[in-house]
């Protein structure tokens, strides 16, 4: 694979919440929901984000694109640093970037129309002149796999895979180079979902999209993904390209998170690794590495020091995982668990 | 659930219009089967023709004083009675009707207006300005309503316009905090993410997808409001604050009335019975409202 232009870069992203108490409403402490995040996006391909829910996955995706303010860290798009823009010039740099939510129904206005919906994003970001607006969003709206008949319809009046093609439509209507599909598929049937996906594959052939694609469904990600980024509390602990993260997966939490995939192969025996206990707090993280709570091979290393993402592979330096004891698994075959 | 029929038809009609229509559609439905939006309605319908018909055809003059007739119970000739002038009542009472709705109106409308723009910054931009918001309101609301415009008045000095004024004053925190508190659940959908996402600028976002949102509970306060509006200026005219002699307004006069509750209770009767009236029509035209638009918060 030959090296990619950069198109996002993000660098050592933090997102503390603040949690307010006491009397006067003092910073009492932080959520640390995204804690120190580097990763790389290259044009044209597919990056997912896993992990469960409270993991930071959507809110690196909201930092990314300032819906929320980054605690510290840097964002570049295409070359420049989104943090260090202004409200007016970030607001211009928005036609780039665009955002799929996921719940269909809260996610666009119930008293628009869809032509309303398309247009108001087009004045927005001034992106076509208005004479041609109506054409383009019939055109939009035949891209999606809507009619133009439905236009003039109301959200109400449509299934919840087809709001999510109104979604799709308006975040396409600006004409946006990357797209952060936030569980953009979650809320819907199966069914619905694998049509959804194939619209979005569809439609980042032809008009060479960039995913950014948040999801905690391993089969969706497996589907669409070129590389994935595996995310455990708020920090990287795995990260790679698909075929190599799937089948060779390094840290102990991307294996049991992959073990957990129900199989469909009756005679295949498959060893689950079932994690104890809960997800701890990111209010106060554990120290050192923050799986260590949870891991069965946990030592005293990764109870004091927290690890670094690395390589063990020279032939693969793009898969890399956070975890002390790789190269120990590796050498007494522990993997491939799954 | 009642569904209209008539929305399946509309789907055929052109562009943006039908979206808003069917809306209203809806709305004047559901309204037409509602028994306290009818009657609360048909009542305050009824004040507004009588407001602009009712002055041509009274058969005395508001103010034309005729000192033998005084303080006549109702008869044929004077159908409500004169009062201690020997000024006919009823005709006082239609020619005050127009001023009654006025200042509950203009009252509400204007607190209305200050109130939603400040509950709409309040929400939406939280923090400080919310703070500093809120906090004046909550003082605000520390002073009993007719208190505080009492206050006010006594202040600006007695006129019709300053208790109009002293009245919206005292129901803007009101507004305030409904309209932020829906603010506050509105700002919180995916779809005003969305439309930061596109770039849309704040005014943008209040004015297009916000204010729009937050109307419903709006609309039910406001009626309510007029209603507690036109008591609180009656009830200021009534202590001699609001209209000035010989304005034929309700309080005024219920006030004149109150020194011949024994020898003749009718000058006092009639006005506070139109007052009754017209303050329990806005009541039950909103609560009807607060059916149609919120059926959640029905009892």
């Amino acid at each position: 694979m030959d090296k990619q232009k950069e198109l996002l870069n993000v660098k050592n992203l933090k997102q503390y919440f603040p949690i307010k108490g006491g009397f006067f409403g003092r910073t009492v402490n932080h959520v640390k929901a995204v804690d120190d995040v580097s990763f790389t996006v290259y044009e044209g391909e597919t990056l997912s984000i896993v992990g469960e829910s409270g993991c930071g996955k959507s809110t690196t995706g909201r930092a990314i694109l300032r819906l929320d303010e980054p605690t510290s860290g840097s964002v570049e798009f295409d070359g420049t640093d989104l943090l260090s823009l202004n409200k007016k010039e970030m607001n211009q740099m928005r036609k780039n970037l665009q955002i799929i939510f996921q719940d269909p129904y809260a996610s666009i206005n119930p008293r628009h129309t869809v032509r309303q919906i398309l247009t108001e994003a087009m004045e927005i970001q001034n992106v076509w002149p208005k004479e041609q607006r109506n054409d383009k969003v019939i055109e939009l709206l035949e891209t999606v796999g809507l009619g133009a008949h439905q236009a003039d319809r109301l959200p109400h009046e449509f299934s919840g895979g087809q709001r999510q093609r109104i979604g799709i439509a308006r975040a396409l209507s600006v004409n946006p180079k990357l797209i952060i599909a936030d569980e953009a598929v979650s809320a819907l049937d199966v069914s619905i979902q694998a049509q959804v996906l194939n619209l979005l594959k569809k439609l980042q052939r032809e008009f060479k999209l960039t995913y950014l694609f948040i999801s905690h469904d391993l089969g969706v990600v497996r589907h669409i993904s070129d590389r994935i980024i595996v995310m455990y509390l708020g920090k990287i602990v795995e990260i790679g390209d698909k075929k190599s993260l799937f089948e060779n997966p390094k840290h102990p939490y991307t294996k049991s998170l992959l073990s957990a995939i129900p199989s469909t192969d009756v005679d295949k025996k498959k060893e689950r690794i079932i994690l104890k206990g809960d997800v701890p707090s990111p209010i106060d993280p554990p120290k050192g590495c923050r799986f260590h709570t949870r891991c069965p091979f946990a030592t005293e290393l990764c109870r004091t020091e927290a690890p670094e993402l690395r390589s063990t592979d020279e032939n693969n330096l793009d898969h890399q995982a956070a975890c002390h004891h790789m190269e120990k698994f590796e050498a007494e075959s522990l993997q491939p668990m799954a | 659930m009642m569904e209209p029929l008539h929305s399946m038809d509309n789907n055929q009609t052109s562009p943006s219009n039908s979206a808003r229509s069917k809306r209203w559609n809806d709305i004047f439905y559901k309204l037409r089967t509602n028994k306290s939006a009818v009657i609360g309605g048909g009542l305050i319908l009824f004040f507004i023709f009588v407001t602009i018909f009712g002055p041509l055809f009274t058969p005395y003059s508001p103010n034309t004083q005729d000192m033998v007739n005084k303080l006549q119970p109702p008869s044929s000739e004077h159908w409500l009675g004169t009062d201690n002038f020997g000024r006919d009542i009823f005709s006082r009472l239609i020619h005050g009707t127009g001023l009654t709705l006025i200042v509950g109106f203009s009252s509400v409308a204007l607190g209305a207006t200050v109130g939603v723009f400040l509950g709409i910054i309040s929400g939406y931009y939280g923090k400080r300005t919310d703070s500093i918001i809120m906090r004046t309101m909550d003082v605000l609301l520390a002073f009993p309503g007719i208190l505080l415009a009492l206050a006010i008045v006594s202040v600006l000095g007695g006129s019709l316009v300053n208790v109009i004024i002293a009245v919206a004053i005292s129901s803007i925190p009101i507004f305030a905090r409904i309209v932020r508190s829906s603010t506050l659940s509105v700002k919180k959908l995916e779809y005003i993410d969305a439309m930061r996402a596109l770039g849309a600028s704040d005014r943008r976002i209040i004015f297009k997808h916000i204010f729009p949102n937050v109307t419903s509970p709006l609309i039910v306060q406001a009626t309510l409001s007029i209603a507690t509006a036109i008591l609180s200026a009656s009830g200021l005219s009534f202590l001699g604050l609001g209209a000035q002699p010989p304005t034929p307004e309700w309080g005024a006069m219920l006030s004149d009335g109150r020194n011949f509750l024994y020898n003749a209770p009718h000058v006092a009767l009639f006005p506070g019975i139109a007052i009754v009236i017209v303050v329990l029509a806005f009541n039950i035209l909103g609560d009807g409202l607060r059916d149609v638009f919120d059926p959640k918060t029905k009892d």
